[in-house]
């Protein structure tokens, strides 16, 4: 018997329908301005919960719902305002541990949420954000390896009581010079030993070893420097209180940063490119010591010459006491006796013991804080790019040490904003090796919202008038075609839902696009049921051959899209994967409902019965 | 209703030479104006900034013009976008101005320079070493593209219908990437991934033509390359144009409604669409027919004969 379906296709595509409906209702709900706390290091709990609760009451905020969620603190509101003036409540009265951020929470009803269905992820030219690519400065990061080694094999050399004339670095080889023979040797026994990531050895007859670092040395450092850099940037946009933002590896140097709702790029970029850090030294000789080196260029062979923020000199031990890596924790505070802004600080155990050390021998002598800050920037120098690196430092304070201190201490010696971003920088870890922002977009909320409205009017204007094209054009089945298409959309969206892809303008365009080619495939089955029809068939067998002899055509037409589009995806970047993502899903929808589920319909309204006349 | 009352006899191939002439005239006219004009790329391509900005009303293109070279800031372009309200400025990658404020820095100064309230909609910066980068990326993805379709068309139809297949996407690609740049239009990345989408359009398009082409060589037995080709295209002609109906609509609803961050993609889908729907009609047959196709290139060649040698 020709066009009969069994119960177990009918049944299946009875599920498929009932689950995409399901999976694509979280897209009507819209969503609610909420405010999302968590904390610094802990996983937020029930107590943390009606804390925040007891915040809202006492400032008599209205709130729709609060609730643990993924260990942080969910609170949605009715609208923006309320949102706001929460978020300012509890900043103000929560401790500094725990971090604010305003949110947009989808509304899904609990029920639904029960199923893991949630709404589609828009993308943030549809929700407005920055988004920044950004470059590790890897030649940094390597360099930084080499000057660390070469200190380390100073030492090692030293501790083994072998002399050597120098070490220096050029081009990225070592050269390790020595006055004697026995020295070369038994050094090179001793670093082979020692320094495994390097590949060390004598140039012929001559009083010198040659190092270079070893490609796996060389991989384990631009990886490490990658993986560090990322859990900074995390910190960072953590502190600077952004709900759902993406930090994502690209390629092996490059860092990916979404921070969707944030407006105030200028800000987001001195905070999550800012190096800045902090080393403490001590001063070299009097005032007048000075200005001495400064003006006969003359400095002594333990001190460096630098200078204050405005421009007065300043000889410095070469040694450091603390570095900024020390320091555990700093927060923004105004200097009691001064007024002045100040960064107190917190150091590590090692650097505790140090500071303590040094400030006991040292009551009476000066101590000078150096700020440091190293930029790199791309340059476009004719058709060449250019790579400029440039360091900063400063003496920001210089102050009498007092008497004996340790584990914590205030500096000053900045403005306020300065002092604010230092500790925010402080606290949240140093960058490994310099980043340079080389992509940067932000879209304002107004672009956002326009750009999902005249999306989603484009979708639905185009998607009515093919409907009503397609009803005109084959009547009965144009209709059946049209339960399809929309099916095929609710589909699609279902998917795109559940996989979570993030959906941006472009792939609402690919979502138009989809709704005008979706239709090729029952055009092309009703123009060979006419056909057949025409050669003077019978209906059903027409209606048979129709669908028999266009599916492979229907199938090598979609899958060489499906390759364009599958190629898309993989090489292409921002809105061409966006884009490529919704064309590829849309086919495959598309493919199943055109043929699968229009054939159904067709063969429920026609199949087994006796025809004189089919609307096609 | 139907457009073509029953089946049509339009000779296609008769007519292919004048066909061949205008496509020629037309590949011609836009590596011409390649060759001359080149493409206006966008700063996804070029590097250098963007910046949209809304105005309440009416904005004053010649006095933000004043207000910025007042300023310092050389090699500014400034057009409105979409709208008389939306302003976009576009500044070369060279200049040498403070990046990490850009955007900020150009809104506070027309502020001050105006009376109306702005509205910052859109900043982007694309730095020189990542354009040159989607540069390469994207015409990688479209030679990737076209290798696989090359591949996956020779093996499921024959070598010369492969061919055909992919001179038509060429030709395809070449004028609409040419009316960019006759018409100076932008070339961004989402005109890129709509060229991509045109490959795989106009390859749909084609692909049902050579499969009917495929088909009528096996059934008809009679008649010569061309009157079968002629009988092929004949019978899939109402749905090349149905379906290139229905992606138009939508299309032209992007076109009008999608705003104008969209418009260039739609601009591209329109005319790609045009000109795919031509050549699935002209290109890929003629360039079947140009190679000498014959029924022994569609033969199903039986594995095995299995003989009956039972007495």
């Amino acid at each position: 018997m020709l066009n009969q379906y069994p119960l177990w296709k009918y049944l299946m595509l009875a599920i498929v329908l009932v689950v995409g409906s399901l999976y694509a209702l979280p897209n009507l709900y819209g969503e609610d301005p909420s405010v999302q706390v968590s904390h610094r290091t802990q996983p937020l709990e029930q107590g943390d919960l009606l804390a925040v609760e007891q915040v809202l009451n006492k400032e008599a905020i209205e709130f729709k719902r609060i609730e643990l969620e993924n260990n942080k603190v969910l609170v949605r509101f009715n609208d923006e305002h309320t949102q706001l003036k929460a978020a300012d409540a509890l900043k103000d009265a929560l401790d500094k541990k725990y971090l604010v951020a305003l949110n947009l929470a989808a509304a899904t009803p609990d029920w639904l949420r029960s199923l893991n269905a949630s709404p589609m992820y828009l993308g943030l030219d549809l929700r407005g954000g920055i988004h920044f690519l950004m470059e590790v400065d890897m030649e940094a990061a390597i360099k930084r390896l080499e000057e660390s080694l070469i200190s380390d094999i100073k030492s090692a050399l030293r501790e083994e009581k072998i002399r050597y004339r120098g070490v220096r670095l050029d081009d990225h080889i070592l050269q390790i010079d020595f006055s004697d023979a026995t020295s070369v040797e038994s050094a090179l026994s001793i670093l082979k030993r020692q320094f495994r990531q390097l590949d060390l050895s004598q140039q012929g007859e001559q009083l010198s070893i040659q190092g270079k670092l070893t490609e796996v040395a060389i991989r384990d450092e631009k990886k490490s420097a990658l993986q560090q850099n990322i859990i900074t940037l995390r910190n960072r946009v953590n502190e600077l209180g952004v709900a759902e933002p993406i930090i994502q590896q690209q390629g092996d140097s490059r860092i990916v940063v979404q921070l969707p709702g944030v407006q105030d790029s200028a800000r987001a970029k001195t905070i999550l490119g800012g190096t800045a850090t902090l080393e403490f030294r001590l001063t070299e000789g009097s005032v007048t010591d000075w200005y001495d080196a400064e003006e006969s260029g003359r400095i002594p062979l333990n001190a460096l010459l630098y200078h204050e923020r405005n421009g007065n000199p300043v000889l410095l031990n070469r040694r450091v006491i603390v570095t900024g890596d020390m320091i555990t924790d700093a927060a923004s505070t105004i200097d009691t006796d001064k007024g002045v802004p100040a960064v107190s600080v917190s150091l590590d155990g090692k650097g505790a013991k140090k500071m303590n050390d040094t400030t006991r021998e040292n009551v009476g002598h000066k101590m000078a804080v150096v700020f440091i800050e190293s930029k790199v920037e791309t340059k476009q120098v004719g058709d060449e790019t250019v790579k400029q690196r440039s360091i900063t430092k400063e003496v920001i304070n210089v102050a009498t040490i007092q008497g004996v201190f340790g584990a914590r201490f205030q500096i000053t010696g900045m403005e306020s904003q300065e002092a604010r971003d230092l500790s925010l920088l402080l606290r949240a870890g140093s960058l490994r090796a310099p980043i340079e922002i080389i992509e940067e977009r932000t879209i304002g909320p107004s672009l956002g919202a326009d750009n999902i409205k005249q999306g989603f009017q484009s979708v639905m204007i185009g998607f009515v008038l093919v409907l009503i094209f397609m009803a005109i054009y084959y009547r009965a089945f144009g209709l059946i075609a049209n339960v399809a298409l929309t099916v095929n959309l609710v589909l699609l969206i279902a998917i795109l839902s559940m996989l979570q892809a993030t959906l941006t303008l472009p792939g609402i365009a690919g979502i138009v696009l989809t709704v005008g080619m979706a239709v090729d495939a029952n055009v092309l089955i009703y123009e060979r049921i006419r056909e057949e029809l025409r050669n003077g068939n019978s209906i059903q067998a027409s209606i048979h051959a129709g669908y028999e002899k266009a599916f492979s055509t229907i199938t090598d037409a979609n899958i060489t899209t499906l390759i364009a589009a599958v190629v898309l995806f993989s090489l292409g970047t921002g809105p061409i994967k966006g884009f490529a993502i919704t064309l590829s899903i849309g086919i495959i929808t598309s493919m199943f409902t055109a043929i699968v589920g229009t054939r159904a319909i067709v063969n429920f309204v026609y199949g087994n019965r006796h025809l004189e006349k089919i609307s096609i | 209703m139907k457009f073509l009352h029953g089946q049509t006899h339009i000779d296609f191939m008769s007519k292919r030479k004048l066909a061949l002439s205008m496509s020629l005239l037309l590949i011609v006219l836009s590596i011409a104006s390649l060759a001359k004009n080149g493409l206006n790329f966008g700063i996804d391509f070029t590097g250098g900034y963007l910046i949209e900005i809304g105005y309440p009303g009416d904005a004053d293109l010649d006095s933000i013009r004043k207000t910025l070279t007042s300023n310092n800031f050389k090699d500014v372009q400034v057009q409105n976008f979409g709208t008389s309200r939306d302003v976009l400025i576009r500044i070369a990658p060279s200049s040498d101005i403070n990046k990490a404020s850009i955007g900020d820095t150009i809104i506070d100064i027309l502020k001050q320079g105006s009376d109306q309230s702005i509205e910052k909609r859109r900043v982007e910066y694309v730095g020189p070493q990542v354009g040159a980068e989607l540069r390469d990326q994207g015409g990688m993805a479209m030679l990737v593209a076209l290798f696989f379709i090359l591949v996956y068309v020779s093996l499921r139809f024959q070598f010369k219908s492969a061919v055909s297949a992919i001179l038509a996407l060429v030709h395809d690609v070449i004028i609409t990437i040419g009316c960019f740049s006759i018409l100076q239009l932008d070339f961004d990345l989402t005109v890129l991934a709509a060229i991509l989408a045109i490959i795989g359009y106009s390859l749909n398009d084609t692909v049902v033509v050579l499969d009917r082409i495929r088909e009528t060589f096996r059934t008809v037995r009679k008649g010569s390359s061309s009157e079968i080709i002629n009988l092929s295209i004949n019978q899939t002609l109402s749905r090349t144009l149905m379906t290139s109906l229905t992606t138009l609509i939508v299309v032209t609803a992007l076109f009008f409604l999608g705003g104008e961050v969209i418009h260039g993609f739609a601009t591209a889908l329109i005319i790609g669409i045009a000109v795919g729907t031509y050549s699935s009609v002209y290109v890929a047959s003629s360039a079947i027919l140009s190679m000498g196709i014959t029924k022994q290139d569609f033969l199903v060649q039986s594995k095995e004969e299995i003989v009956d040698d039972r007495p």
